[in-house]
């Protein structure tokens, strides 16, 4: 595919279809303009595929979790309606595993905003919590039914899926992927204005060699293959600068992130396959170039004689 | 009017104007026939290089029949006018070298656009500047190139692809009277190949310089042909027959 895109070009001045259009590249602002649009690009599509990967992890843990609180304020109540609601549980053929969440777990959890040693002190009074996995997707039957089964028995137990607590912080990171991902059209976008005027601007100064070249009887596709190859050349140093600052913030980020050990943003890495996506970013950034530049010059070129 | 038959440019009643001005050529009539060499006069601003140009396809007319190689020239679509181009070497009056390409790379320039291999073209290149008397000069570029230098780089480049038509505007107005008489016998060298061609120019002597010559003259920009050129067939097509 690239190979024919330069072979026109070849073909017209082999090895120096450059030459004929010196002022087209050198000095000029295009592989700049293409090194920062690849970065931000790369950074921004790891964003979005990092994202990706977070809410995909966290919704296939939590996705047949369910959640079971005993509130009671009177302790000795309180755990034999556990202990019920445990049972019940555990007898049911959907749940594939119960847990009931030590108090020490829960005082480090309840720590941060309640201060250290205050469930020990029996006037507070804390629910004591149950994680359930269920074989299946938590569904609202589902929900209804266990609760149904438990109401007899732990009557102040309160039965709630793990997906509705985490809703809302799915809500926002799905808004920020699709911002990421908006950014990433944006800065297509703009890369193609730039080659666009770049390609207007060049075609304007060599608008004598352009003449002649139609007057010996080169074709419109010929004239196109100049320029597709002096942008291409740009696009490919550019798109290679470019890469390699994306790249390297996206390390530099991703360790800062990993050394967070958040579980929720340790599921963030990226895969093999998003790598490659990345990978493929500056070979976009050049076809798309490439492809602007032919189309400009030819819109250009179609209304000379 | 020619029939058709036999010829390779017919203007039939050609008007040209620049955008709204006066038509610069009105009523311009005439057929030109393959293997004659042939002469454009007229005092300057008559309407040589106006005529040169729709001889080779830098402009459309504004009125008129233009057929070359047998296509209507008005009608012809753009992506079939390289075609045609390739077939007539122009030499302009302003040279128009690529500023940039060296004396070979311009002399180079219509075998690479036509697709030539670099190896099919070094060397009827070289022989083409020996022929001008540039071989020394092959890698200057054009800026370090005197004027007369420059039109020969400019002729070598119009004739290097062998033309079915040469279209020369003033070809010899910037070299001394010897250099200008050779290179008229490098014109009827390529005539003598089977190239028309079409040399304007107001400088008198040099149209005794090809006997075989026939000569059309402009007159702000109405058509006269002192030898008849336009009436009847050439001189050597009448002999054939
Ligand atoms: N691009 C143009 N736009 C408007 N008018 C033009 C243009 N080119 C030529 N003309 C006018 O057309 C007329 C013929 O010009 P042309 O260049 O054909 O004359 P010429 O016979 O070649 O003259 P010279 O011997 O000086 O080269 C002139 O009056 C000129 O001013
Ligand atoms: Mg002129």
């Amino acid at each position: 595919m690239l190979a024919r895109l330069f072979d026109g070009a070849a073909r017209l001045v082999p090895g120096e279809a450059a030459r004929l259009l010196p002022q087209a590249r050198i000095g000029g602002p295009m592989p700049w303009v293409i090194a920062i649009m690849v970065a931000l690009t790369v950074i921004s599509a790891a964003a979005a595929l990092a994202l990706d990967n977070v809410a995909e992890n966290a919704r296939a843990e939590i996705a047949g979790g369910i959640t079971v609180q005993v509130v009671e304020g009177a302790p000795g109540e309180r755990a034999r309606q556990t202990q019920a609601a445990l049972a019940v549980l555990e007898a049911d053929p959907r749940v594939t595993e119960v847990r009931q969440v030590p108090q020490e777990e829960l005082s480090q959890l309840l720590e941060p905003w309640l201060g250290a040693g205050t469930l020990e002190d029996e006037a507070l009074a804390t629910p004591s919590l149950i994680d359930a996995q269920l074989d299946n997707e938590v569904t609202a039957p589902v929900l209804r039914d266990l609760r149904a089964k438990l109401e007899p028995i732990a009557p102040a137990a309160q039965v709630d899926a793990q997906a509705n607590w985490l809703g809302p912080v799915f809500d926002a990171m799905r808004s920020l992927k699709l911002l990421a991902l908006g950014l990433v059209a944006l800065l297509a976008l703009t890369a193609a204005a730039a080659v666009w005027l770049a390609a207007r601007t060049a075609l304007g100064s060599n608008g004598d060699t352009i003449e002649v070249i139609h007057h010996l009887g080169g074709t419109d596709g010929q004239i196109a293959a100049i320029f597709q190859r002096s942008v291409g050349i740009d696009a490919f140093i550019g798109g290679i600068a470019g890469l390699l600052l994306g790249l390297a913030a996206v390390m530099l980020l991703g360790a800062q992130f990993a050394a967070l050990g958040s579980g929720l943003v340790a599921g963030g890495g990226l895969s093999l396959g998003d790598w490659g996506l990345l990978l493929a970013v500056p070979l976009i950034a050049l076809v798309l170039a490439m492809i602007t530049a032919r189309a400009t010059v030819l819109a250009a070129l179609r209304r000379k004689l | 009017m020619g029939t058709g038959a036999g010829s390779i440019v017919e203007f039939d009643n050609v008007g040209l104007r620049y955008g709204t001005d006066r038509e610069v050529l009105s009523d311009v009539s005439f057929t030109l026939y393959p293997g004659s060499f042939y002469f454009l006069t007229g005092a300057s601003g008559a309407g040589k290089t106006s005529m040169l140009k729709l001889l080779y396809c830098a402009q459309r007319p504004s009125r008129g029949v233009v057929r070359m190689f047998g296509n209507d020239m008005i009608t012809l679509p753009r992506h079939r006018l390289p075609d045609v181009r390739r077939r007539i070497g122009v030499v302009f009056q302003d040279f128009r070298l690529v500023p940039h390409l060296s004396a070979f790379d311009n002399i180079a320039l219509p075998l690479r656009i036509a697709g030539m291999s670099e190896r099919e073209i070094t060397k009827p290149v070289a022989d083409m500047l020996e022929w001008v008397g540039l071989d020394h000069r092959a890698d200057a570029h054009p800026a370090t190139l005197s004027g007369g230098e420059q039109q020969r780089v400019a002729i070598a480049r119009a004739v290097i692809a062998r033309p079915e038509i040469l279209v020369a505007d003033e070809p010899t107005g910037n070299v001394d009277p010897e250099m200008a008489v050779k290179l008229l016998r490098l014109f009827e060298a390529l005539n003598r190949l089977g190239t028309t061609v079409v040399v304007a120019t107001h400088d008198v002597h040099l149209l005794r310089k090809v006997p075989d010559s026939l000569i059309m003259r402009l007159d702000k920009g109405r058509l006269s042909d002192p030898t008849g050129a336009l009436r009847y067939p050439p001189r050597r097509e009448r002999e054939a027959n």
